[in-house]
């Protein structure tokens, strides 16, 4: 239990995917405007993430890894298809894209209508296929850790972009060198954003 | 190519080219490919590598989804330049594998990542599936360039003020420590990444008027 509590906290905190890792920040960036529409892509990915990364765990362990096949037959103990795992990653994260969007057109067209273009682009979120990679890299033990691993990175991802989101609410009222208006100040909040998050690091609970 | 009336390098081939260098930067204007972009420019050695890496996956992915831009039904295109994307990363990935094992190690899932590179499929999206083959290759060099001087512009002030290391030999003599020199370490962390670009941004758009954004 306390390994769990452990992994949560790490993965929004110190492993945070857009302060220590930087992924996903093309949405980050483009959607980050308005807070409402930043916590529907932040529930879109805690979602999508909390899905993808057990089922991609499920194909690693039973499929791609070597000698991951002996369940099926002990011949096919030496085969080794790591190789394939981008594509098949990609694939899963692909297709459950598409659901989540048939999903959200049918419960909620007004933040259908709010996510506009950026909902199908979660598929080449670097942070849903982040968190499938580094799955893999870090090899953790058991399914329920890795559902863990998702949800602390998506809600990390969450937290990210609602605070950018309500930060550049606000700032919008102050009087940001005009090159700077836009991309530039949310790079520097962010680097900032990213420099308070590292106190966090060598957390251990 | 049935039709030759269009020189191979026209006025508008050539603005292929150049405009993603600055005016239409991928990084610094379009806001694609910032994922991988900032996680790997601790080092001139590793931004080179995923600059090359990113250049030979954009300009065979925007040939292939050039060729096939008239066979791909539009309702499942993203599955099919996935598919594609993905199978050229891997080749990328088993060749940085083999050749160059130690950088292979520290780009980490940084080469996979290629595959949900923003670049990659914006360019494919945007370009690939609406022209021709050899506009499409032009606007893959274009991009991966613009993208590639991002980044080692950004490792190179990472590397140097960071670690006083170019190309990881030392270039910031041992004089200049022994007079009470440091080497920045706050540059190698990942926060400066981002304000590196912001300066770049900041410098880029001072000087063209044009892209500053209302707010």
């Amino acid at each position: 239990m306390q390994d769990l509590v452990n992994i949560f906290v790490k993965s929004i905190f110190v492993d945070n995917m857009i302060f220590a890792y930087f992924l996903g920040m093309c949405s980050y960036l483009a959607v980050s405007k308005t807070v409402k529409t930043a916590v529907g892509l932040g529930a879109a990915v805690i979602f999508v993430l909390g899905i993808t990364v057990p089922i991609n765990y499920l194909l690693e362990n039973y499929v791609l890894k070597a000698g991951a096949l002996t369940w099926f037959s002990e011949d096919l103990a030496d085969v080794d298809l790591s190789f394939l795992s981008f594509i098949m990653f990609i694939a899963v994260i692909a297709s459950m894209v598409q659901l989540v969007e048939m999903i959200v057109e049918k419960v909620s067209p007004a933040l259908y209508g709010a996510l506009g273009i950026f909902l199908p682009l979660i598929a080449v979120n670097c942070s849903i296929l982040g968190g499938a990679l580094f799955m893999q890299e870090r090899q953790y033990s058991t399914i329920t850790e890795a559902t863990v691993f998702a949800l602390g990175s998506g809600v990390g991802w969450f937290l990210a972009i609602v605070a950018i989101a309500a930060i550049r609410e606000k700032i919008r009222y102050s009087n940001v060198p005009a090159p700077l208006r836009g991309l530039g100040i949310t790079f520097i909040i962010t680097g900032l954003m990213g420099i308070a998050f590292m106190s966090f690091m060598g957390i251990q609970l | 190519m049935a039709e030759k009336k269009e020189a191979l390098f026209s006025k508008k081939n050539r603005k292929l080219l150049s405009d993603p260098l600055d005016s239409a930067n991928p990084i610094s204007v379009q806001v694609l490919g910032i994922c991988s972009a900032l996680a790997i420019t601790v080092q001139i050695e590793q931004a080179f590598v995923m600059s090359l890496s990113v250049l030979a996956v954009m300009i065979f992915g925007n040939i292939i989804v050039s060729i096939l831009r008239n066979l791909i039904p539009s309702r499942i295109r993203i599955i099919v330049q996935l598919v594609v994307v993905a199978a050229l990363v891997i080749l990328v990935d088993e060749v940085l594998k083999a050749f160059l094992p130690d950088v292979s190690e520290k780009l980490s899932v940084f080469v996979g990542l290629i595959i949900s590179n923003c670049i990659i499929m914006g360019r494919l999206e945007a370009f690939a599936l609406g022209n021709k083959i050899w506009p499409s290759f032009l606007d893959a060099i274009g991009n991966a360039i613009g993208y590639a001087w991002i980044l080692v512009a950004v490792a190179l002030f990472r590397e140097v003020l960071g670690s006083g290391k170019f190309w990881g030999i030392q270039i910031i003599p041992e004089s200049f420590y022994e007079l009470g020199y440091m080497n920045n370490n706050m540059m190698i962390l990942p926060p400066m990444a981002l304000i590196t670009v912001a300066l770049i941004i900041w410098a880029q758009r001072s000087r063209n008027k044009d892209l500053i954004e209302e707010n």
